[in-house]
């Protein structure tokens, strides 16, 4: 009987333990009260801050969204954190999101439109005519598909030129320009490459893209609706094929003026050496260069001479609205009414200095610093990427790409290349 | 019974004053209440997060689990259960589950676009149809909630109309102007209203679906409502589409246009006749052995996934041997007393060992650069390692040797040193020759010891997805869209599978895992049966 007793004593001590750990974990819950910047994650499953709105941006827009995140938290007495996500960002949320452990809001390019609608990770926003007007159009159209506005811009990315100004005072009229002024340095042995354009082993389709398009090249036709048409692919049509014929003289075997050496680990770096004329490249490419002390100016990328102008992809940085988050309305709120507004975008843009998307602060921004004024020149011209997932045809093209600068036959390669992107969307 | 263990030391009457189980003494006990209750806490704490996720299939896994933890640690019976048990539990739990659960994925197509079950994708297609017309009122709204009710059905929303400056009361059945002396409008908002409590921001958005999901029909017939936005604005929008839960369709209000589940290339859309699909969703579907009769049966992947699994089999065999070999021989000559400086020599081979695998493939993929690199330059050498397949296999290889060798040599430094001292000097004294001497004496005693860990390290190699990653990320590629590179092993082509390339594939990624795990599990016994072997030796 007295053994019975203390038995059942010691049952109690375990079942009043267990939830005194209950306890804890639910009073945890409670005591959010800082806003901060979380955690994060290098690789794998990212967890989700504790607080009102949870914004998951990469690392450097984390830093710049601090202070446009804390005033809206104050305003309306919220905790807002915002979650550094080192690593694949895209992939991450829409897991996270389809098992409901997602953020309300993620900062991402435009490219991942198609493949967050895909996957039903994201909710459309509702911006009213006038809130739209004040956007630029073409960069507002980055994030329009099927009829929805699926994100609010911020930022606009696009390639541009940036020369050494020490090894060539002068900008090129034309891409033969450059590659003819870029080869007289390296005979005189001012330079040790004509040019900075990174291929890699997988090629860049993205950084490719300007000669692409400077032949004629186009990756997709474009139905009446202004969708896609996945049935008139470009990659082995006269343009494309035109633009492959140049880039094989000008590879390895050729010129060697491209090289898949090259890429996107050392582009940068080589540049700052001081030892090559030009680079192209994006804004994320300035500070390093500055850093380095290298005398540079930007300039848009010429087209090849005789041909069309090159137009780079626009890259458009924006706002996404989770589907599945835990504090939609406030995402809304946020996104809808925060993001377009102009302080918020001055503070983006003074974190680190892109074209902005809104019209009015483009245009002042643009007027007081060169560098922006020309990369928004570029985007102003720059083509959109095509809706869908960006992987059907930018790693088949980027292989092709490589493999021609590093010997293959320029037509069937290309042509391979198009039957493959045909594989995967039929 | 056995309660009188010790009575010995304790006296014939000595009854134990606390017990639970067979435990008696005082800091046992108290390890063992304190282990229980973490194990009660810890299923208590899971068993919400379950019954929200309706899997009462794992609920009732959880409470089998927790009763078996206390039938076998509160009472005396089960004794070779107590000891069984945790090791059988984490094999459970680590091992067994995951393989289930990957096999299950592999019957499914789960993937990029099919991720959500049917009802659910339909549901999203439909509200994210809404479009918002601007040539219809917008508001900007308050939330209230009836002040003699506290259920979710009770919020409605305040709304001010920003043009008219007209106020309103909008529930879910209907829109309704609500007289002005009812309300206090202050900078365009109503902060108060007769018979409602208005939210704050906070409370609004603790509400969740209730109200982003909220919406007020002005014209229901043509799909016409007044849809939340944020926490403070309204604007009226029309959804497009509507679905017919009967007839399994989505129709276009605007065009009139049905749209019907298809199968379009292994996936359900809504499609029209004329093939054109409403959305590119798809949904979570099984499959049956779908997956596996593609792994073999359609030619592109079947040769790739042949010539894939035999370099990685090669590459794993490579690097256990050539690590091996070239460990051993280091630490053979290093075991040789007459050599200077052995110390020295054997703290150097250890530096690949401190230097993080991860730097030391980086570093080693930066010496394979064509034009930079370090290999090209010391040689003269114009090798363009990465783009062909063969010599980005040796690159790979390089790297790997470099960094499995440290451990190959501290192992056989190891094993050699605890030779036994009597066997081999008695092989001398019968006059074993050198190289007899070790390839009879030392060799066989030598394996016995390391075989098991050559066996760890072929599986590892086997799985090896950081050499592959760092170095060369699977490529050469070719440019038909082959599914492995040229230096993939069979992990990493699955990795690419299932979270790059064209879009997340898990479904046949875990198919490809499954296959990988039975190769995997076939070699173990294959080795472990030889190794087995060895042991007769002594």
């Amino acid at each position: 009987m007295r053994r019975l007793k203390l038995t059942m004593c010691s049952m109690v001590a375990v079942v009043s333990l267990a939830v005194a750990g209950c306890g804890g974990e639910s009073s945890q819950s409670v005591s959010s009260t800082t806003t901060d910047s979380g955690a994060s994650s290098s690789s794998g499953s990212v967890t989700r801050a504790n607080a009102d709105l949870v914004i998951w941006a990469d690392q450097k827009r984390a830093d710049a969204l601090e202070s446009v995140a804390k005033n809206f938290g104050k305003k309306n007495g919220i905790t807002v954190a915002v979650q550094a996500v080192a690593t694949n960002l895209d992939t991450n949320f829409i897991t996270a999101d389809a098992a409901g452990n997602g953020p309300d809001i993620v900062v991402q390019g435009d490219d991942k439109v198609s493949s967050f609608v895909q996957n039903g990770s994201i909710k459309p926003v509702q911006l009213s005519e006038s809130q739209k007007d004040k956007f630029v159009a073409n960069y507002l159209k980055t994030v329009t598909y099927q009829n929805q506005t699926w994100a609010v811009p911020y930022a606009a990315e696009g390639l541009v030129l940036i020369r050494n100004t020490k090894l060539a005072p002068n900008a090129p009229e034309t891409f033969d320009d450059l590659i003819s002024t870029g080869e007289s340095l390296v005979e005189s042995g001012k330079a040790d490459k004509p040019l900075a354009l990174q291929v890699g082993d997988t090629g860049d389709a993205f950084h490719m893209q300007p000669l692409f398009s400077s032949f004629g090249g186009y990756l997709f036709g474009e139905k009446s609706d202004g969708s896609v048409d996945t049935s008139d692919i470009g990659l082995d049509k006269a343009g494309a094929i035109a633009f492959a014929k140049e880039i094989s003289k000008l590879g390895e075997k050729g010129s060697k003026v491209l090289t898949r050496s090259i890429d996107s680990n050392n582009s940068i770096s080589l540049f700052t050496q001081g030892r090559i004329p030009y680079l192209i490249s994006g804004s994320w490419a300035l500070s390093d260069i500055k850093k380095a002390g290298i005398s540079y100016e930007l300039t848009t990328i010429p087209g090849f001479s005789g041909k069309e102008p090159a137009r780079p992809f626009l890259s458009v940085q924006a706002f996404y609205v989770a589907a599945h988050g835990k504090n939609t309305s406030l995402a809304e709120e946020f996104v809808d009414n925060v993001v377009s507004e102009s302080q918020t975008q001055k503070t983006l843009y003074d974190a680190e200095p892109r074209p902005p998307a809104l019209k009015s602060l483009l245009k002042t921004e643009s007027a007081k610093n060169k560098d922006t004024a020309v990369l928004a020149e570029s985007a102003a011209t720059a083509i959109p990427r095509p809706k869908i997932n960006g992987l059907v045809w930018s790693d088949p093209l980027g292989k092709a790409e490589a493999a021609i600068i590093g010997g293959a036959d320029p037509v069937s390669t290309m042509q391979s290349a198009a039957k493959t992107v045909a594989k995967s969307l039929k | 019974m056995t309660s009188r263990r010790f009575t010995y030391a304790d006296g014939p009457s000595a009854e134990p004053m606390l017990t639970l189980g067979r435990t008696t003494s005082i800091p046992a006990l108290l390890t063992k209440i304190i282990f229980l209750g973490l194990v009660l806490g810890l299923a208590v704490a899971i068993v919400p997060a379950l019954i929200s996720m309706r899997s009462w299939t794992m609920l009732a896994i959880l409470v089998i689990t927790v009763i078996a933890v206390f039938t076998i640690y509160t009472t005396r019976h089960c004794v070779p259960a107590k000891y069984l048990f945790p090791g059988t539990f984490f094999l459970v739990l680590f091992l067994l589950v995951p393989v289930i659960y990957t096999i299950q994925i592999s019957t499914t197509n789960f993937g990029d676009g099919t991720r959500a079950s049917k009802s659910e994708t339909v549901s999203s297609i439909v509200s994210a149809s809404v479009v918002r017309d601007d040539s219809l009122p917008t508001y900007t709204m308050s939330i209230g909630v009836s002040r003699h009710g506290d259920t979710t059905d009770d919020y409605v929303l305040l709304l001010v109309n920003s043009t008219t400056g007209r106020t309103y009361l909008g529930t879910t059945d209907r829109l309704s102007l609500m007289p002005t002396a009812q309300v206090t409008v202050k900078k365009g908002r109503i902060v108060a209203a007769k018979g409602y409590r208005i939210l704050t921001a906070e409370q609004v958005n603790n509400a969740g679906d209730a109200i982003t999901g909220m919406s007020v029909p002005v014209n229901a017939g043509k799909g016409v409502a007044i849809h939340t936005s944020g926490i403070s604005s309204a604007y009226t929008g029309t959804e497009n589409l509507v679905y017919d839960s009967s007839a399994d369709t989505i129709t276009d209000r605007s065009t009139g246009d049905v749209y019907s589940p298809r199968m379009v290339n292994g996936r359900y859309l809504f499609v029209d006749p004329q093939g054109r699909a409403v959305s590119q969703r798809s949904w979570l579907s099984s499959v049956g052995l779908a997956n596996y009769t593609s792994l073999f049966t359609d030619s592109s992947i079947r040769g790739q996934l042949l010539t894939t699994s035999l370099w990685t089999l090669f590459f794993a065999v490579f690097s256990v041997a050539g690590t091996f070999l070239a460990g051993l021989l280091i630490a053979l000559l290093f075991d040789e007393p007459r050599m200077i400086g052995r110390k020295v020599y054997r703290s150097l081979m250890v530096v690949p060992y401190a230097v993080p695998t991860f730097i030391g493939f980086l570093i080693w993929s930066t010496f394979f650069n064509k034009d930079f690199g370090l290999v090209n330059q010391l040689t003269g050498l114009h090798l363009d390692w990465f783009g062909n397949a063969s010599l980005a296999k040796i690159a790979v290889r390089t790297a790997n040797l470099w960094a499995g060798i440290p451990y190959m040599f501290l192992i056989s430094t190891g094993a050699l040193q605890s030779l036994p001292a009597d066997v081999v000097e008695a092989a001398r004294v019968d006059g074993a020759r050198p190289i007899r001497l070790f390839f009879q004496i030392k060799m066989p005693l030598l394996l016995v010891s390391v075989a098991p860990l050559l066996v760890s390290s072929f599986a590892f190699n086997f799985n090896n997805y950081n050499a592959i990653a760092l170095m060369t990320q699977g490529g050469p590629f070719s440019s038909d869209g082959s599914l492995f590179g040229g230096t993939d092993i069979l992990i990493s082509g699955i990795y690419r599978l299932a979270f790059g390339g064209s879009g997340a594939r898990f479904g046949l990624a875990a198919a490809v895992s499954v296959l990988l795990f039975f190769i995997t599990a076939l070699m173990a016994i294959i080795q472990f049966r030889y190794t087995r072997k060895l042991e007769e030796i002594l």
